[in-house]
């Protein structure tokens, strides 16, 4: 069995169109390994077939739900000061109250504790997400649409110190 | 991979997601690989590192530790299953494998339940509406019925005579029941079983049946597409301690032939009866003084003990169930199912032996389970694993087959010998106590062997405390 350098492609394509981060192909005379945005650090496809942590201890690095969506991954060297929104449960995760409205919060803006940031739809069921801490909305991790998982970080926030 | 396996890939399930944990999610991905299907595994945020998350394609956090958050969330489920782009879900064992509001919600979904309808499911779930379809199959029950009232029960007693069994029509797999000797004992108990099946079960109906003093645990594991029902032959899971089950075997020991086809046969006629669609179990209750059998229930799933069967009939039970799900014709008949050897199961739980067995849970620091020839391990657990207090307390099954009886009881006493679990108190003493007995070595007891081996001076070696552990 041989690749062409279009069969590679095609893999690679059909590796995006997935929800999968990973492809190992093992087939007579060749190994392949094809990785999403090449962010894991894994043993090369030559090693043996230790299986990669398919969950991380750490929620940050859960891989996004939905595929090519490089401004959704999370930032791996991210800001310590900076506090996490999670989510409180899995579900399909919308930024806005409605398609094509404005974010429930923008980028910059201020959160309070009770701020709702977001909604998450478990079987038509909408349910609010609020800030749960005080600051400044740092960053979103997560896109419309997106599959979230339980305590996956959704938005950093810098905090406010009181005064 | 053979062309068979290739054939049950071949369909609209391409990915599935897991909705369970342990040994069973492990066993069912195995399965999926072997297939050709993608595995996204569910797991709540206390299994997020255990051996199935990594085996699998993908894991997914559905919620907290505790099941009620996770594990029984059926619109989590759902809504990860369409998230991940799952076709199917696969429900295993315990859980919500048997909830027809889950196979329901699939159904309304568009998400393939791997398993049968919703509407089985409340049929076989229903233990009245079960009697009935096995009386109108033609399926022998135990004499007795349903009861709305004290009175009504003490009657019914008296027809069939004590002791007699109290049972909460919503319950199942031991659950739910009281045994009355006397009618004092069926008045004291009454109120008592019928308040606890409505807190346990959602639903207060009871209804009494005739208790069999000496009885087998027997059952038929089936196979069916909807129109073809197979059976896969029996187990014996008489071992047992408060009706929850110890140690499994197939085929079932010392059961007259003539009975063993009618056991074959009433599960075949049960399950046609109901249109049957996946992988089931019916199971009986052996009267041994009276040679006859009774109708017990059916599980609509895939069952805990489903190993030894695969170990004597060669077949893969998860990709049959899969193959069925798939929408596919049963691949077997009758005549392609053979029978060979005799495979026992032991169930290896992390429980406490000198308080009355209650789980003990915690981190197993070293696990070691033997390779041998005929010798199958089924387990989640590595060194380091944690047996959750969350959940079951189930560390591994341990199974042993060989060409007789004999050989797969030797096979498993001299392989939980080299079994290493330490960080947790277990009980593989008390299997091997139990292998080596001179009535589990011959084989066909009743239910109560078990009880009255612990109750024996030869259990009290290992009952007592145990050294250097936790």
């Amino acid at each position: 069995m041989s690749f062409s350098h279009d069969d590679v492609q095609r893999l690679i394509k059909l590796l995006d169109s997935s929800h999968f981060d990973e492809l190992h192909l093992e087939a007579e005379g060749i190994k392949l390994t094809l990785r999403r945005n090449g962010v894991s650090s894994a043993a090369p496809a030559t090693a043996s077939p230790a299986p990669v942590p398919a969950v991380s201890t750490s929620p940050a690095a859960a891989p996004p739900a939905h595929a090519a969506a490089p401004a959704a991954t999370a930032t791996p060297a991210s800001d310590p000061t900076l506090i996490e929104i999670r989510a409180p449960m899995l579900g399909t995760f919308y930024g806005a109250p409605k398609p094509g409205a404005d974010p429930f919060i923008a980028i910059g803006a201020r959160v309070s504790t009770d701020s709702a940031v977001g909604i998450i739809e478990v079987m038509k069921l909408m349910n609010s997400i609020s800030a749960g801490v005080e600051g400044v909305l740092v960053e979103v991790l997560v896109r419309d649409g997106d599959l979230v998982e339980f305590e996956q970080v959704l938005m950093r926030v810098r905090p406010v110190l009181a005064s | 991979m053979s062309n068979a396996e290739h054939m049950i890939g071949d369909g609209p399930i391409r990915r599935v997601l897991v909705a369970n944990r342990g040994e069973i999610a492990v066993r069912i991905i195995r399965t999926l690989k072997k297939l050709g299907i993608e595995s996204v595994l569910a797991v709540s945020a206390a299994d997020r590192n255990t051996l199935g998350a990594r085996l699998a394609d993908r894991a997914v956090c559905i919620g907290p530790a505790r099941a009620t958050d996770s594990y029984l969330q059926i619109g989590t489920l759902i809504e990860a299953a369409r998230g991940v782009g799952a076709q199917a879900i696969h429900p295993g064992y315990g859980f919500l494998s048997e909830r027809a509001a889950f196979a329901a919600a699939c159904e309304a979904n568009d998400v393939i339940f791997i398993g049968p309808t919703s509407a089985q499911i409340e049929r076989v779930g229903d233990k009245l509406e079960a009697r009935r379809c096995a009386e109108e199959a033609g399926v022998p029950i135990a004499p007795g019925g349903p009861v709305d009232s004290l009175s009504a029960a003490l009657t019914l007693a008296e027809t069939i005579g004590y002791p007699v069994l109290i049972k909460a029509v919503g319950g199942g797999g031991g659950r739910g029941l009281k045994r009355a000797n006397t009618p004092e004992e069926l008045s004291a108990l009454f109120d008592m079983a019928s308040s606890e099946a409505l807190a346990a079960f959602g639903d207060g109906r009871v209804f009494v049946e005739c208790f069999v003093t000496q009885g087998r645990h027997v059952e038929v594991q089936i196979l069916g597409d909807g129109e073809n029902i197979i059976h896969l032959g029996d187990r014996d899971c008489s071992v047992q301690r408060r009706y929850q089950k110890l140690i499994e075997e197939a085929p079932a020991p010392s059961l007259d032939e003539k009975m063993r086809r009618d056991l074959h046969a009433a599960a075949v006629r049960f399950s046609k009866h109901i249109g049957y669609r996946s992988l089931g179990t019916v199971e009986f209750l052996v009267d041994m003084a009276r040679q006859r059998f009774y109708f017990l229930e059916m599980n609509a799933r895939i069952q805990v003990e489903h190993p030894v069967t695969e170990q004597i009939t060669g077949l893969d039970l998860v990709a049959e169930q899969i193959a069925v799900a798939q929408g596919k014709r049963l691949r077997l008949t009758q005549a392609d199912v053979r029978l060979t050897g005799h495979a026992i199961e032991c169930r290896i739980n992390a429980e406490d032996p000198v308080h009355d067995f209650r789980p003990a849970p915690g981190r197993i620091t070293d696990a070691h389970f033997p390779v041998r020839d005929g010798l199958r391990v089924d387990t989640h657990i590595e060194s380091g694993a944690m047996i959750s207090p969350y959940y079951d307390s189930m560390i591994a099954k341990v199974i042993a087959t060989g060409q007789t009886r004999e050989e797969a009881r030797h096979l498993l006493l001299s392989s939980l010998a080299d079994v290493r679990v330490d960080g947790v108190l277990n009980n593989i003493a008390l299997h091997r106590a139990v292998l080596a007995t001179p009535e589990f070595t011959a084989g066909g007891f009743d239910t109560g062997f078990l009880g009255r081996f612990l109750a024996s001076p030869d259990a009290a070696a290992f009952i007592q405390p145990v050294q250097g552990k936790r």
